[in-house]
Formats: structure tokens, sequence, C-alpha cells
């Protein structure tokens, strides 16, 4: 068995901030106990959040938190690219769009009217959108925020030449694994956990609440099934089944479907 | 013509019953404790009966039943303040035979060498109580999957053989219970070391009991510290009078005919009908008593010298588990759910000479849009037919 060989220097990692919260990089630096050995096995070079010190680029492995919500975004995102051996994005903003993008089910400039006294010093994008849709990611991370305990996969895995261990099924199966009832069926609670992708150690349903989709969709999820079950069996009316799957990964493509189909 | 099905389970002779007082439960449960095992029974956790560690009686939960349906189950007051009128449980006895999540080694690389180091088998003494009849046949359904002569998963092997298992023959159908198309209950049959039927009291306020059978040697010597007298001839009947009252009571069936049927309907259009309800959660399969797919992860530290290899309960619900190169063989969600009602129905039977499927249910109840397997073969059944 032989091991891919590491380079003699560390890889550079930076982190990468769009259209956010802040809450997914935050994750990096909340990782106490590991964060000494993710600083020895990468050289942190560009991460604003955790220095104001920068290493120049380019980068082998670039984390980029936020989504595309400004022109100023949209440029960016391609030097970012360009710098950037290895693209992951972090978070719901960056795969999906994020809770900003409930903008693209609207009108952004009756928003800006409304909201601001100076509408004209605002410059923003009518839709709110994940990087993939501007330039090519090699790998997306779920959550919001995501698990911490999932970026130290992926970046470990990266650093070790191998694929992440990130299952794309359902949090039913975490559940099940875990022994959690089903709320659901136990409970009657509408959880979003049959179309979610697993990741947060289902945090929600182990504590007697429906999951809320924080990790967006599983792998061919199955909407329309589950929104008929939560109108016919639990009761939701129309708008209700659409404020579930219009959640921070409302512009994902199976979400927005369904939610529109409830409109 | 696939080989004739092997019994799952032995069927011993069982002893003459005796009679437990109801209050003397805990006496029982008492002699299994100072025998250094641990107790699993039926406790209340998240609003359902699930199989975890007790101490005691007070733990197991008396006077509730369970209330269950496609997709829906609720615990509700019993009429009879039974300990054992529930059901089929949230989880099953595979949590503890199989556990969803076993390290299988660790793999330390240093000086160009490669070291592994499996831990140890974790097989503590147990002792499994309310074991249902359905439950028995999975925990035999599993034994030709782990423990088959040409294969044997040694860990699954030694858990099975330090459990001691109290089956209770059942006094209640569920809502969602078939056992008795399947021949697999209510009665336990065999595969066990004691087995209970519980008796509520009577409105003339003769007090509950259970009658109490051995099927084992070690349920014998268990027996014959417990000081009871031979249940009487009214007292046998009675008690059996319940289990055959809840056969009788059971409302859903599974088809005579699946396995033959569900191989000969490959190319259903019901499968496509059946894929539009079904979530390809795995709720169905990680509930299922016999669903043994597991995965194998690797993870490593940063440094990539230390990695642990884990087996986690895996289900053919994901894309994952038919992975081959190019990608996975069955995409869509009616190949999947056909792969999974055929396995379980008709091809364990070739396999592991049996059906894979013992009428608990679970499957049934824990689906969140409570698909029903026997509803869907029979489906297959008539749309095959033209009715």
């Amino acid at each position: 068995m032989t091991r891919a060989k590491r380079k003699p220097a560390r890889p550079k990692l930076a982190v990468w901030k769009f259209s956010s919260c802040d809450g997914c990089q935050l994750s990096l630096l909340d990782c106490e106990d590991e964060l000494l050995e993710v600083a020895e096995a990468v050289e942190i070079a560009y991460f604003l959040e955790a220095t104001r010190a920068e290493v120049k680029g380019p980068y082998d492995i670039s984390l980029v938190e936020g989504s595309i919500s400004t022109p100023h975004d949209a440029e960016r995102i391609h030097k970012v690219r360009r710098q950037s051996r290895v693209l992951i994005t972090i978070g719901a903003c960056a795969t999906a769009g994020g809770i900003q993008a409930l903008r693209n089910f609207a009108d952004v400039e009756e928003f800006i009217r409304a909201v601001y006294a100076e509408p004209k010093f605002i410059s923003t994008l009518g839709r709110s959108t994940p990087i993939s849709h501007h330039v090519p990611v090699d790998f997306e991370l779920y959550g919001c925020p995501i698990d911490k305990y999932q970026l130290l996969e992926v970046i470990n895995a990266h650093l070790n030449v191998r694929k992440p261990v990130i299952p794309n099924h359902s949090q039913c199966i975490d559940c099940k694994r875990a022994g959690t009832v089903c709320v659901m069926v136990g409970q009657g609670i509408a959880c979003m956990g049959p179309v979610t992708q697993a990741g947060c150690g289902n945090l929600c349903p182990s504590r007697g609440r429906g999951c809320y989709a924080c990790f967006g969709p599983k792998e061919t999820p199955n909407t329309a099934s589950l929104a008929k079950w939560f109108q016919n069996e639990l009761g939701d009316d129309h708008r209700t089944v659409r404020d579930r799957f219009r959640g921070v990964s409302a512009f994902s493509e199976s979400f927005r479907k369904e939610s529109e189909a409830h409109d | 013509m696939p080989p004739p099905d092997t019994p799952v389970v032995p069927s011993p002779t069982p002893t003459p019953a005796l009679r437990l007082d109801a209050g003397r439960l805990p006496h029982l449960l008492a002699v299994l404790t100072a025998d250094g095992r641990e107790l699993i029974g039926p406790v209340v956790s998240g609003g359902a009966i699930v199989y975890g560690p007790i101490t005691g009686a007070d733990d197991l939960p008396k006077g509730l039943v369970d209330d269950q349906a496609p997709g829906r189950y609720r615990l509700v007051a019993g009429e009879s303040g039974t300990y054992f009128d529930h059901v089929a449980t949230a989880n099953s006895w595979k949590t503890f035979l199989f556990p969803p999540e076993q390290k299988i080694c660790d793999i330390a690389h240093a000086d160009g060498a490669l070291t592994v180091t499996a831990p140890p088998v974790d097989a503590p003494a147990r002792a499994f109580i309310g074991v249902r009849a359905c439950d028995l046949r999975a925990m035999g359904i599993l034994g030709k999957v782990f423990d088959n002569g040409d294969f044997a998963d040694p860990a699954y092997a030694a858990r099975r053989r330090n459990a001691l298992i109290v089956a209770v023959n059942c006094g209640r159908a569920g809502g969602t219970c078939f056992c008795t198309s399947m021949g697999t209950g209510p009665k336990a049959d065999g595969g066990y070391d004691l087995a209970l039927t519980e008796v509520p009291a009577g409105g003339d306020g003769a007090p509950a009991y259970f009658t109490l059978v051995a099927g084992s040697d070690a349920g014998r010597r268990i027996l014959d510290r417990l000081d009871l007298n031979r249940a009487t001839a009214a007292e046998v009947e009675t008690a059996a009078a319940r289990v055959a009252a809840c056969a009788d009571s059971m409302g859903r069936e599974m088809i005579a005919d699946a396995a033959e049927m569900l191989g000969d309907n490959l190319d259903s259009p019901h499968w496509q009908t059946v894929a539009e309800r079904c979530l390809n959660c795995a709720n169905c399969t990680m509930a299922c008593p016999t669903c043994f797919c597991s995965t194998v992860e690797d993870v490593t530290d940063l440094t990539g010298d230390n990695a642990e290899r884990w087996r986690k309960w895996d289900s053919c619900f994901t894309l994952d588990h038919s992975y081959m190169h190019g990608g996975s063989l069955r995409r869509s969600g009616a190949a999947r759910y056909r792969q999974w009602i055929t396995h379980k129905l008709a091809h364990w039977h070739d396999q592991f000479g049996t059906s894979g499927c013992t009428g608990c249910g679970r499957c049934i109840t824990w689906c969140p849009v409570g698909i029903d397997i026997t509803e869907e073969a029979r489906a297959v059944r008539d749309r095959a037919a033209g009715t």
C-alpha cells in the first residue's frame, strides 16, 4: 500500500467571505481542540476573521462562505477561483444562496425602497445565488451553519487525497442510527428530515423538534410526497408547506420547485 | 426452482407451564440481574416504546399500549394494566446484536509499516426481556446472515450467544402487525430461554399472572431458582386463549404468494406508482429487524498516519449502496423500492432459505408517509392480474 506523497511545504488554506453571516467560517475557529493540528497541517494563509496577516496566493484550498448577492461578489468570486487549486463552498449561503435568496421569490427593488432611507447607496443583485452558479466548485459542504467535524473531515480528506466521508443520505438514517424516535411518526411533528441531508448529528429531532432542513436537500429528495403528507395528514395549508421548503436552502432546485408549487 | 426453506429457529419442547404472579415479575428480573446480566427491555423514550437498558420491572411501560397505523404511532393507556400489551417497539433487537455503528479496527502507519488493531469484541452478558415471536424469527434470520457456517461475524455471534432470551407471547395485535400471515407469531415457538404469557387481572378480582415455560437448559435452571407452582390447566388455557384471540384479531396480512409473484413482476408499472410516494429516506430498512446492510467508512487524522475503520448501518435506499464504477445502479426510486421489497420477500428465500420479513409491521408504522409493504405486494399482484 502506497500513500500519496505530501508536498514538503504545508498546503496554503484561504477562507473567503461573500454574502453571509460569518457563522460557517466561525466553525473553523470553533475547532478549538483541533485548531492547532489544522494549523500544523496547513498554512492558514488568508483568513480575515482570524488574522489581518495575509499570505499571497495562489492557494491550495479555498473555503468559500456566502452567496453571490452583489455585483462586487460576482466579480470577486472569479478572482478567488483563479487563485485556488481546490475550491470548497461551505454552508447554505455558498451552496444554495442562503436565507438571503428569499429575495429571489420577490422584487428586490421593492425591498430596497421599503428598508433603506437612501436606496441609491444600495448596489445589489436581483437574486442571491450559490457559488456554483458562477464558478466550478470542487466540493460543496452543506449546513447552516456547517458542522465543524464535517469541515475537518473535508479538509482532512483533501490533505490525505481521499474522498470525504460526507454522506448525501437522509437525516432519518442518522436519527435511526442514533436511536432517536421519529418525531413525525411518533408525535405528529412535521419534519423535513426525510428530504434533508444528514450532517448536523440529528440535532433537532433528538430534542423533540422537527428538522428545519438546515443541511439542504438530500440526494434524490421526494419533496412532493412529503409535502402531500404534511397537508393531508398533519393539516398544513399551502402557505405552511411553502414556508417549510423556503428556508436557508430555499433556492436549491428541489426545494425551490416544491415551494413554488405551493405559492 | 429455489431450494426449500430451512428452519429459522429451533423448536424445543417447552417445559410444563409454571405460574408467576404478576407482582413477582421483579423477582424474575432480579434473578437475571444477579447472574450479572444487563437487562434490556421495553421502556418509554421519545413518545414510543423502545428496547433499552432497564434496571427492573418499574422501568417497564406498565399500563401503556401503542396505537400503530401506517406512518403513525401514539402511546395510549391500555385497558388491562399489563406490562406487555404493547407490540413492536420503535427499534428492534438488531440495535443490540448488530449495533448501528461499530469500529472495526484502528490502522496506524509508522516507519513504512501499517499496524492494524481490532478492538476487543463487545459482547456483554445480557437478558433480552419481552422478545416477541416476530423478533425471535428476526434473530433467527439475522443468524443466517451473520453466523451461518460459511460466514461468521464473531462479534454478532458472541453478542447473540451471551444474550438470554425472555420471550413474551403477544396478547394484543397492533395496527400494523401481520405475523399470523407470515407464520411467525404471535406465539413464540422456539429460540427462547424463557417464554411468558401475560394474563391481566380479571374483573372478578382475580390477580394478574404470567404463565412461564423454559425452552432451554439455561431457562430451566432459572425456573428452578424461582420456586413456582405449576399453572393449572385453566390458567394455561386462559393464557393460550389470549394469544389465540390476538392472532384472530390481526387486521393486516401479507398475500400468500408474495415470493413467486414479485419475482414474476419485476417490470410491474406499480414500482413507479409506489416511487411517487416513497421518500427513499431509508426509515423502513433502519426500523426493519432483519435489514442487515452496512457501509464501511474510513476516517484518518490530519497527519494521515492514523485511521479508523467503522461499520455503519446502511440502506438499499441510498445511491451509495449500489454505487459502482461509473455511478449508481439503482438511480430511480422505483428501482430502489423494488430492490428492497423483492429482496425482503422473494430473493431472501434463495439467499438464506427463509423470507426476510417477520410481519412485525415496523416498516409500515415508521414509514414517514405510511407505505405499507402488505398493500404494495397486493397492488403488484392485482395489477398483474388486471384487477
